[in-house]
């Protein structure tokens, strides 16, 4: 009896360490963010802003031009090592017919205009966020980040990080069907 | 070609660590004399080859090689050749090797100061640490190797080294960390060997308890430099904020702690060998999780390095393999029986031990505040984060526990002590702490405060406490002098300790209690009052560093229309690619308080965001962790280490013949 009582601080360490791997497991699975903080946006209407378009510095648009129906909104910088390596994946998304709308975040507009030009422009058109305000209502913390928001203007989804297939298929793909049938009900009802 | 030299000969101080892990142990299994014997010519060995290969990448650091990926990240052509130096424990990789090369160091100290133990000891000792050290070669060799090149597009110019950590703290602070640290690894190893040769008795307790407070001291010293560092280097004043990393070197402090206190009453008593045991794992386990929470991505942390997941994994198997192998192993061999040695609730051993579960009850507090929010977060229970007001609200208390029991311990006897005998040595510390403590608020403040009153009455109870024992002890001797003398090293070691924890607890409460800071706009020629002293702006001025521009502000401080200081606070920019702006506030630092002044943004032509902070008593935080860190090398120093124990010699020759 004596000898069980020794093995406490085994087993409790045992509970401790399997409870990190699973979390390490959730992370390299891209499930799990330690950095993520909540987004004061989920299920919140997308906040109001009125900016320069990227495509057409003179022109200036606004949450209504983004707003109608379901669609992503990325953002993104070319200071951004992990947004190189979205951008193909996000083109690929476009020619699918995904709407995309981009935020180019406290960025460089001519780098970013000449970016689009080189490696393709997979967004219906860019916000310029070049002070990070409309970053700072959305909450973000970091580029890239990339929302979903639905026909009625809510943001259903942040997600930090790259997109590529597997986040795509995971995360995306289930609540993109859902939202569709959402607007379906209420487009019938 | 440098660099790919040091590489090398960190994958043969590996294949030591390999033959060093194994040679000696098998040997002392089997009774084989010759490879016991290789033992200390491999810790050799081992640490010659580390050592080269850190003084390869610091040749490359030093001299800029770009195409060496740390270097790259972490240094700088334009930076000062210390801060260059420095930079090589900037980044996870260099930071990690430093931690190998002192474990080699520790593992060479050990070879060569252990004339004193049995062969047998010796090797299994030498053994244990050089399987830590397999664990972290690999981890160094496999996934974070130092050496890494970028080829043949070797950049220009390096990113720099991340201007908060130039700074002569930083040159000091995490060698002195990862000294104390991996100083836990002797006790460690000294605690396996016990375990596993069954030897778990007095000798080997004295043979743990100089390196356990070497050690402590080490951790001491870089915990109070890691604070002292924050506190003038941030900006704004603080000093601890319970942050995961912070938490992570407090930690093993707590544990180191009740180490070599525990240490003392098995020395002493032969009682508690298990649980001294397990603190000298728990001490060590808890340095390595220290060491890597930050580094696996799970925890964030300011201080955190870039996380990736491959490491993350690696650094867990290796943590299961060290902690958990060895509380498997304590589970296993620890002794069940209590000693015979019998002690009532009045008595040196209890004291001891109330100590020993306060300190570790403070631990688990900090650890649990550190792991809840990955927890909540794990159980998709919500996110959390645990501040301050957490940690200060179950932390103060058990402190103040702490410091009662502190003050009667070194009054009692070993076995028993009469509760007669107590009250009257005693009693006279206790009034005389209580009025010191009511009195000093009204002396010192403008009126009555309770926390004031209750820390001084703490601080007063550990002094008061202290002298009277030393009155006790000195009560037969002729003179004062004559009966100080008599008192052994360790003796004092454990006074000035406890004085310093005095002076710590005083510098922490009094700061916190009396501070003062005000934030406020001052165009040149303008000028403010804090606290009876009055700071005059006297405008700005441009400065330039080795590797920034900056501007200066003059402030002149008067204390009755007399100058008594000239405070110059920075606003720099490093002219590295990141281009990072930091604020370097200036000090007048006094025993009795800091006059703190830091510089914030321009408002307008020479007009800026100044704040000013008084600090009464801050220094003495410092001064206490000085205080104790002397405490503890003075107990390292006692003569009994020393001399040649014949009752140890005869011990161990009875234990071998068994």
């Amino acid at each position: 009896m004596a000898r069980l009582k020794l093995f406490i601080p085994f087993a409790l360490f045992i509970i401790i360490g399997g409870f990190f791997y699973i979390m390490m497991d959730r992370i390299n699975e891209g499930e799990y963010h330690p950095q993520a903080l909540p987004s004061a946006l989920v299920n919140k209407s997308f906040p109001a802003f009125k900016l320069p378009k990227l495509e057409q510095l003179e022109d200036t648009v606004t949450a209504a031009d983004m707003l109608g129906d379901i669609a992503l909104v990325n953002v993104w910088a070319t200071w951004c090592p992990s947004c190189h390596e979205e951008h193909q994946y996000l083109n690929q998304l476009a020619q699918q017919g995904v709407r995309i709308f981009g935020i180019n975040y406290k960025d460089d507009v001519f780098k970013a205009q000449g970016w689009l030009k080189q490696r393709g422009n997979p967004y219906l058109f860019n916000v310029v966020d070049k002070q990070g305000k409309l970053g700072l209502d959305m909450g973000v913390t970091g580029a890239p980040e990339t929302y979903v928001i639905d026909h009625r203007g809510f943001v259903r989804l942040r997600f930090q990080g790259p997109l590529n297939e597997r986040v795509w298929q995971d995360k995306f793909v289930p609540l993109l069907e859902q939202l569709r049938s959402e607007k379906q009900q209420e487009g019938t009802s | 070609m440098i660099p790919e030299l040091g590489h090398f000969s960190l994958i043969l101080a590996f294949c030591l660590s390999i033959i060093l892990a194994i040679v000696p142990m098998v040997g002392a299994l089997r009774g084989n004399h010759d490879w016991m014997r290789l033992a200390r010519s491999l810790a050799a060995g081992q640490f010659i080859f580390v050592l080269a290969s850190f003084l390869l990448l610091a040749y490359s650091f030093l001299h800029d090689d770009f195409s060496v990926m740390v270097v790259a990240n972490h240094s700088n052509s334009l930076l000062p050749d210390a801060y260059k130096f420095s930079a090589i424990w900037g980044g996870h990789e260099g930071s990690l090797l430093l931690w190998v090369l002192i474990l080699a160091f520790w593992t060479v100290m050990v070879a060569v100061y252990s004339r004193e133990l049995p062969l047998d000891m010796v090797a299994q000792v030498l053994s244990v640490m050089g399987m830590v050290s397999v664990g972290l070669l690999s981890f160094l060799l496999l996934t974070s190797s130092p050496f890494e090149r970028i080829l043949p597009f070797a950049p220009l110019e390096g990113a720099d080294l991340n201007p908060l950590l130039q700074d002569p703290g930083m040159v000091i602070h995490p060698p002195m960390l990862y000294f104390g640290y991996v100083g836990f690894s002797v006790t460690f190893a000294f605690a396996i060997a016990a375990l596993s040769s069954g030897r778990l008795d007095a000798a080997w307790a004295r043979w743990s308890r100089p390196w356990a407070n070497v050690a402590w001291v080490f951790l001491t010293l870089g915990i109070a430099l890691g604070s002292w560092w924050a506190y003038y280097e941030l900006g704004w004043g603080g000093w601890w904020f319970w942050d995961p990393v912070e938490n992570a070197s407090f930690m093993p402090w707590l544990a180191g702690t009740a180490l070599i206190h525990s240490l003392a009453v098995t020395e002493k008593r032969g009682v508690f060998k298990s649980w001294t045991v397990l603190l000298a794992i728990f001490a060590f386990s808890l340095s390595l999780l220290g060491t890597f929470l930050v580094r696996s991505g799970v925890l964030t942390s300011v201080h955190s390095f870039a996380a990736d997941p491959s490491r993350g994994l690696f650094i867990l198997a290796f943590l299961v393999v060290v902690i958990g192998g060895s509380l498997l192993l304590y589970a296993l061999r620890a002794p069940t029986v209590a000693s015979k040695s019998s002690f009532t609730i009045l008595s040196r051993e209890m004291l001891l031990l109330i100590n020993n579960v306060v300190l570790l009850v403070a631990m688990l507090t900090i650890l649990f505040g550190t792991l809840f929010p990955l927890i909540m977060d794990g159980l998709e229970l919500g996110k959390y984060s645990v501040g301050p007001p957490y940690f200060n609200a179950v932390f103060v208390p058990l402190m103040a526990i702490l410091i009662v029991f502190m003050g009667v311990g070194p009054s009692t006897h070993w076995k028993q002590t009469r509760a007669s005998y107590l009250r009257a040595q005693l009693l006279m510390a206790a009034v005389g702490s209580v009025i010191v403590g009511l009195v000093f608020p009204f002396v010192y403040g403008d009126g009555f405060s309770l926390p004031v009153a209750l820390s001084v009455c703490f601080a007063a109870w550990l002094v008061f406490s202290c002298l009277a024992n030393i009155r006790e002890k000195t009560r037969n001797a002729k003179s004062l002098v004559a009966g100080l003398r008599r008192l052994n090293r360790s003796y004092y070691g454990m006074v000035v300790g406890h004085i310093g924890m005095a002076l710590a607890v005083l510098g922490v409460c009094l700061t916190s209690q009396y501070s003062e800071e005000v934030d406020l706009r001052m165009a040149a020629g303008e000028s403010t009052e804090l606290a009876g002293y009055r700071y005059q702006f006297e405008g700005t001025r441009q400065v330039k560093g080795p590797n920034y521009n900056g501007t200066e502000g003059i402030i002149r401080v008067f204390q009755d229309d007399k100058q008594i200081a000239e405070l110059l606070p920075q606003k720099r920019r490093y002219h590295a690619k990141r281009g990072q702006v930091m604020t370097e506030a200036s000090i007048d630092a006094s025993l009795w308080r800091d006059l703190y002044v830091a510089m914030g943004e321009e408002l307008a032509t020479d007009a800026w965001a100044i704040r000013i902070h008084y600090k009464p008593f801050v220094r003495w935080m410092w001064l206490g962790a000085i205080f104790m860190a002397i405490g503890g090398v003075l107990g390292a120093l006692d003569k009994r280490y020393r001399v040649k124990q014949k009752a140890s010699r005869s011990q161990v020759i009875e234990g071998a013949v068994s």
